[in-house]
Order: C-alpha cells, then structure tokens, then sequence
C-alpha cells in the first residue's frame, strides 16, 4: 500500500511518500503507526505523540482502530489548519 | 432543481465579486447570497509574518470539501454554492478560502456558509506554514475551532 505524509509528519520522516508491504499482525491504523514509528529514528520522531496524528484512509479521514487492509492509500499528518 | 456545487483547489487567486455574479446573476429564485472570504493576517500571535504557505492533500481536499458541501446541501435548501481554497504561498491582504451560499432566504445562506467554514478549518486537508523574520514553523491546531465544528454534529 502506498503512504503519503504530510505537513510536519512529511518533514520529520523526510519523504512524501513510500510503498510498503506490512506484515499481516499490522490490522489497524495504530498498528501502523506502530509498526512504522519501529523502522527508524525518523519515524519514531514523527510519529512520538501518536495522538496528535490524524490519518485517511483513501482520501477519508479514519479513527485509529480503523483496519487497513484492502486500502490503496492511507495518509498520516497533524491536525489540520486550513480555512 | 438540483444544484451542484462549484468546488475549486487553486494556487491562483480568485475575484470575490466575480464569483458572486456567477452564482446569482440572471436568477430570480435566489433572495440571498452571503459570502466568506478568508484573508491571509500580516501577523500570527501579534508577530509580523512575511507569507504563509499552505500545504494540501491533492484528491483529499477535493473529496473531502465535497462530502462537506453535499451535506451543507442536504440540511440547508441551498440555491448555490461555491468553495474555493488556494494553495501555496500566499502574502498577507491575499485571499485564502471563500464560501460563497445562495438561497431563497437569508438564514440557510447564513447558517450553511457558517457550516461549512467551521468543517473547512477543522477537516479540509491543509496545513498552513508561517514564514517571519525568525524563520519559518507551522501553524497549530486551534481547539477552539474543533468547538465550533462539532456543535454542527447532528445529536
């Protein structure tokens, strides 16, 4: 599935997107942010108050607890401020 | 008569008045028209601010303004309605957002417009940078304005 972060979650993983294969125990958008946050300094660093982190799954805004599998494209950036 | 929505993510700037005229103008079921535009400050927290740049989710923006003013057209009898936010980087005195609502009568206009720029500062993916003198740092999320969104959620 693809990843696309944005806003301050892009700088501080340094990318804007990447494709990734998680393993089958990863169900869940926290799973996610989990499984991520353990592949490096980067992650764990955008990702360190994971409640602060709002998420879409295909361009739709999802809890949490929401189960990622069968998504395309699951997004992860701070609360938003536009308007 | 079903109305659709005029729902427009651009890095060019728009014209209020033009915008206005294209939803009213040659109409006589429209009795009310109300308009919100948001301005780009020259300052953030009482320090002067050079620009911001605002950062959105292509494809989100569009369909998640969309889920809004659908809804914004389901509980108000909306005779039009038009949303548009910029992106990019953007001076202060430039225009950011507009809503702009038609309806027979003033209330559902008012109300509707209200609405959606309360679930457009919460929910519509844009995150805004400011650029001052002491750099540049992103805007924080207001809990006021998550106040303002949710006394629209249906009991």
């Amino acid at each position: 599935m693809k990843v696309k972060y944005f806003a301050w979650v892009r700088e501080r993983v340094g990318m804007a997107e990447e494709t990734v294969e998680p393993p089958a125990d990863v169900r869940t958008v926290n799973d996610l942010i989990g499984w991520l946050s353990s592949r490096g300094e980067a992650y764990a660093y955008a990702f360190e108050k994971p409640k602060v982190i709002r998420a879409a799954i295909d361009h739709a805004h999802v809890k949490p607890d929401a189960v990622i599998s069968g998504a395309r494209e699951i997004a992860f950036f701070p609360p938003m401020t536009g308007g | 008569m079903s109305v659709t929505a005029t729902i427009r993510i651009q890095q060019a700037d728009f014209d209020v008045a033009k915008e206005i005229a294209a939803l009213s103008k040659g109409r006589t079921d429209v009795g009310a028209v109300v308009t919100f535009s948001g301005v780009c400050r020259g300052s953030e927290n009482g320090e002067p601010i050079a620009a911001l740049t605002l950062e959105h989710y292509p494809g989100m923006a569009e369909a998640e303004i969309g889920r809004h003013a659908d809804e914004a057209m389901s509980r108000w009898p909306l005779k039009g309605l038009t949303i548009i936010h910029r992106f990019g980087r953007i001076a202060p005195g430039e225009n950011i957002v507009l809503v702009v609502t038609a309806s027979s009568h003033r209330q559902a206009a008012f109300e509707a417009a209200e609405f959606l720029m309360d679930y457009l500062k919460t929910n519509a993916p844009f995150w805004k940078r400011e650029e001052s003198e002491k750099g540049t740092s992103w805007i924080e999320a207001r809990d006021h304005d998550d106040d303002a969104a949710a006394r629209w959620t249906k009991p």
